[in-house]
């Protein structure tokens, strides 16, 4: 492990000074990614500023009914949250399929957004990486890439965004709050996340020091009917091969309104915006469904070993808008 | 007071364990301890051409930068054998950084040597290695054209071909034939302690913390690699975290560890960490079998073909014995068994839990499954018209219970209930199926096992202690051989201390091939046997005894006393009989000699496992609903423990059967990358 410095901040000004001062300094929260990857040689702060003690861990209510989400809240106090298991439950099953109880109590909302990749070789010192070294190679490409992504892919970067509540956040059309060294800004969370094209290294539009600092979640009445759907290889502990995130507002038999994100096969989290123009105006049926999936996928790109995800993702969205159907997702 | 062998037992140790105060290798204590990093070769063929070590050196706390140019040589690099036998038993007969060759990725090519944990791990990181790599092979695909037939795998245990009858003239004949081929991944054992090793140097005599099945094999190999005797080694473990086969051989990093607390002067821990735990202790080999059968209309094998093909290292014969069971599980009178190898660019592989005989039975029992849709018998009548009544040799079983295992299991689960046709049952989007299978596993009765002692002493206040040169590595052996000393000695199990973890205690073998509690209870056993009836002798000698003149046969230990069994009233308790010899104890040594093979009787434990299974044919999920196993496997010590052990068996089997296998690039033939 190499040396690291450690200070613990006790404010959002401190914090983002503490930063500033030190080019190499990272931000630790909940440290369930950040510490393993130190370990691992991967990411190399040379100093660590705890932002444990800064108040961001709240749960508020929003005036046009949403909310707004501390960074530092927990995953398992957010998926708990009164508020959030009534009005989004796709927001509460994406935390809860995400991780482990352990990790959820540690894990926070702002580290869960910026967590890195799962690549294999991103996590390995010894492989070629774009991402940890830019200009190296992707070692993923013709690699072991089961569980790397078909859609928003380069040739730089094939390597799946593995969050699960990021998915929900896309499809809620949130909105990530930050401070830093230009003061406050917002960002649609669509624009939080940054395509690999050919800089995969750049994950995020923040800058060096720029704290997340809450999540805004717009009042959205189509999500009190929504769900999270997670497929992968077992039931807990794991990650997703594919995940649908979506809501949908049936009235007559015609979609009116639908909200769909994809999780395990993009390298962001994806919001399926031409899926939901398909939906929008059309039955409620099988075949609305299938088609939308099938429209969505269609920029697929897969590799070897994870094409089998373009169809699955294709039977994931099927299902979950199935299940919506006939259940109106769980209230 | 009624037995205790044979009851539900709580583990002795289990409050240490899950209050931390069990203290596992990598937590021993020691002044001025030192930490030992391995840095493993980022390569899987070739050559370290240079090693930059000078940046490492200069890191805080450093004390030593080894590699194959500094670190001292081995004696002897010992023969394979498996750690049941008394002789070193190395994971493989090659020892790193003795040479600049690289045979493997992971294979230790330098180690680093530090005040702390975290200053040798990033001293490790500056190390500048450069390598001269040659394309590896690593996979079943790369491998096939290069493969040979081996005369003996398995440490020189096993032959590499058994033939019974006639194979290809009963497959000509046979009225039905079934040709399928199984694909196995790789697997490692990675149980939750990785192995460490914790050694220092006391006047002269190495003494070792080590997680390992056996700390007599520790002693042993470490011994034989460093030119020392064993009476010159002393390995001190009482706790180990789970093993799987993986610490049943003694892999490179203990004596590394030896050889580095050697070299700076000081008490060395060596961890791996979970990565290196990929290519530091084995695993089980990928492997392809193929199994073909012959058989009548009316089901019954004519003929069983179980080839299988499988990459081991470069320098040892090693498969895991994945044949043995299509041998004996069913009645057929030709079998042909062939294991072929090809030399790959991966350790040896070694002990997977179920080495074997879980690769070998999902073969032949899927086979079979195949046999019985196409005869259109119910697969447990298929098994049960091949029922093997004796051995291939016709040697009748020790015990064999399967029949009931079958009819039992059948009546638990329901199997007459379910409907065999395929996609008949479902629960909403999911479809329902079940299947049944053998299950065998053999009792390691072989020549030249070696001989299993354990010392019994009981005290004049009625407690005993039994001492034996083991380990408990979560099999629940300490609470089973305290439950066999109470009963043989007649006193409470509370009275009852076992003693373990060190090897200058009374010999026993590693605890392997499921056979610790079978050896170990045999040699505690014949200790606390014999000292009963050392207390026996001495008491129908006393004149003063209320026992004196009794038959020894006579004479029961039930409650700390002895007893005449055809006049209770002549009794006294084993404190009054020391007590008047002004004895403090007692004391006896019990030896077993493991049987050969020439018991008259053919030993193997059978049972029979059913599952649910429930499968979302759209989505691809597979999710198991119900496991129920039912076994016979001899006299149950504590069925508690023994639950767990079984329990333990089918939930691997479940991972293996579903999700577990080691991928590896075949581009680098490096596996086990960072995946958690």
């Amino acid at each position: 492990m190499r040396p690291v410095s450690y200070a613990r901040a006790t404010s959002v000004a401190e914090a983002i000074a503490a930063l500033r001062a030190h080019p190499d300094a990272a931000f630790l929260a909940g440290g369930t990614t950040e510490i393993d990857l130190l370990r691992l040689d991967v990411v190399r702060p040379n100093a660590l500023v705890d932002i444990n003690a800064l108040p961001l861990s709240r749960i508020e209510d929003l005036a046009d009914g949403g909310l707004r989400i501390g960074a530092l809240a927990r995953m398992s106090d957010v998926a708990e949250a009164p508020a959030v298991v009534e009005r989004f439950p796709m927001l509460m099953q994406a935390l809860l399929l995400g991780a482990s109880a352990q990790l959820r109590n540690m894990a926070t909302i702002g580290g869960n957004l910026l967590q890195r990749v799962r690549c294999s070789y991103f996590r390995d010192v010894a492989s070629p990486c774009n991402k940890r070294e830019p200009g190296t190679g992707c070692s993923a490409l013709d690699g072991i890439n089961r569980g790397h992504a078909v859609l928003g892919t380069s040739d730089h970067c094939i390597a799946t965004h593995p969050s699960d509540l990021a998915v929900a956040l896309i499809a809620l059309d949130a909105v990530v709050r930050t401070e830093g060294p230009r003061g406050a800004r917002a960002f649609p969370i669509d624009e939080f996340f940054l395509l690999p094209r050919d800089t995969p290294h750049l994950e995020h539009p923040t800058e060096h020091g720029e704290l997340v600092v809450a999540v805004d979640v717009p009042a959205a009445p189509i999500a009190r009917r929504s769900l999270y759907a997670k497929v992968r290889d077992r039931e807990s502990y794991e990650f997703a091969l594919a995940s649908v995130a979506a809501a949908m507002d049936v009235q007559g038999g015609v979609i009116r309104a639908a909200r769909v994100a994809l999780g395990g096969v993009a390298t962001k989290p994806w919001r399926a915006r031409r899926a939901e123009q398909i939906l929008v105006g059309a039955p409620a049926q099988r075949d609305t469904y299938a088609r939308a999936a099938r429209e969505e996928l269609a920029s697929a790109r897969p590799r070897q070993l994870n094409a089998f995800k373009v169809e699955l993702a294709q039977r994931a969205i099927v299902r979950a808008l199935e299940t919506l159907a006939e259940t109106g997702g769980p209230q | 007071m009624t037995a205790t062998i044979g009851a539900p037992v709580e583990r002795v140790e289990g409050r240490a364990k899950v209050t931390g105060a069990a203290r596992y290798t990598a937590e021993i204590a020691a002044d001025r301890l030192a930490y030992a990093v391995l840095v493993g070769a980022r390569v899987a063929s070739g050559r370290v051409s240079s090693i930059d070590t000078r940046a490492a050196e200069h890191a805080p706390g450093v004390l030593a930068v080894l590699t194959h140019l500094n670190l001292a040589r081995v004696a002897a690099v010992p023969n394979l054998f498996p750690s049941l036998f008394g002789r070193a038993a190395p994971g493989e007969t090659f020892f790193p950084m003795q040479t600049d060759v690289v045979h493997y990725a992971g294979q230790p090519v330098a180690m680093v040597i530090a005040s702390s944990l975290e200053r040798a791990q990033h001293a490790a990181t500056l190390l500048r290695i450069e390598y001269e790599s040659a394309p590896p092979i690593t996979t079943v695909e790369q491998g096939r054209t290069r493969a040979y037939e081996p005369s003996r795998i398995f440490g020189g245990l096993i032959p590499g071909r058994t033939v019974r009858g006639d194979v290809e003239a009963a497959l000509a004949r046979a009225e039905l034939r079934i040709d399928a081929t199984f694909r196995m991944a790789a697997n490692h054992h990675n149980p939750i302690e990785p192995s460490a090793t914790t050694a220092f140097w006391e006047d002269g005599r190495l003494m070792l913390h080590d997680a390992t099945q056996g700390i007599t094999a520790t002693q042993m190999t470490v011994a034989a690699f460093l030119g020392l005797s064993p009476a010159d080694v002393r390995v001190r473990t009482q706790f180990v975290g789970g093993g799987f086969g993986c610490k049943a051989m003694i892999w490179p990093h203990v004596t590394l560890a030896a050889l580095a607390a050697r070299h700076v002067g000081r008490p060395v821990r060596l961890a791996l960490t979970r990565e290196q735990m990929f290519t530091s202790c084995g695993h089980r080999e990928e492997q392809e079998q193929r199994v073909v059968l012959g058989a009548t209309r009316d089901g019954r094998l004519t003929a069983i073909r179980h080839h299988k093909l499988s990459p081991t290292s470069e320098f040892d014969d090693w498969a895991e014995p994945s044949l043995g069971s299509s041998e004996l599980a069913y009645s057929c009178p030709n079998y042909e068994g062939v294991y072929r190898l090809f030399r790959s660019n991966t350790m040896t592989p070694t002990f997977t839990r179920g080495p074997g005989e879980s690769t070998g039975m999902f073969a032949l029992e899927c086979a079979m499954d195949e046999l019985a849709s196409a005869l259109g018998i119910d697969p447990l009548e298929l098994r049960l018209r091949n029922h093997a009544d004796a051995d291939p040799s016709g040697k009748p079983w020790s015990s064999k219970s399967l029949k009931e295992c079958y009819q039992l299991g059948a009546d638990r689960f329901g199997w007459a209930q379910r409907n065999p046709a395929p996609r008949s049952q479902g629960d909403g989007r999911w479809l329902i199926g079940s299947g049944v299978a053998t299950a065998t596993y053999p009792v390691p009765a072989l020549p030249h096992l070696q001989a299993q002692r354990a010392r019994a002493r009981l005290y004049a206040d009625g407690s005993a202690i039994v001492e034996c040169a083991t380990q408990e590595f979560g099999t629940g052996a300490a609470t089973a051989m305290a439950q066999v000393a109470a009963d043989t000695l007649g006193i409470p199990f509370e009275r009852v201390r076992f003693v373990y973890g060190d090897t200058d205690l009374p010999n026993s073998a590693a605890a392997v091939g499921s056979a610790g509690a079978g050896m170990l209870s045999s040699a505690v056993y014949a200790a606390t046997s014999a000292l009963r009836d050392q207390l026996v002798q001495l008491a129908i000698a006393d004149a003063e005894s209320p026992l004196h003149g009794a038959e020894p046969a006579a004479v029961d230990v039930k409650d700390g006393r002895l007893t005449r069994r055809d006049q209770p009233d002549r009794s006294e308790a084993y404190g009054d009989l020391l007590q008047r010899h002004s004895m403090r104890d007692a004391e006896a040594v019990g030896t077993w000699i493991p049987t050969g093979w020439d018991t008259g009787y053919a030993m193997t434990t059978f049972g029979v496992q059913f599952a649910e299974v429930a499968v979302d044919a759209e989505l691809g999920l597979v999710r198991v609903r119900r496991l129920l196993g039912v076994f016979a496997p001899g006299r149950v010590l504590n069925p508690r423990t023994a639950r767990s052990q079984l329990m333990g068996g089918m939930l691997w089997g479940l991972g293996q059967a579903l999700l577990e296998g080691t991928l590896m690039d075949v581009r680098t033939g490096r596996c086990g990358l960072v995946l958690f």
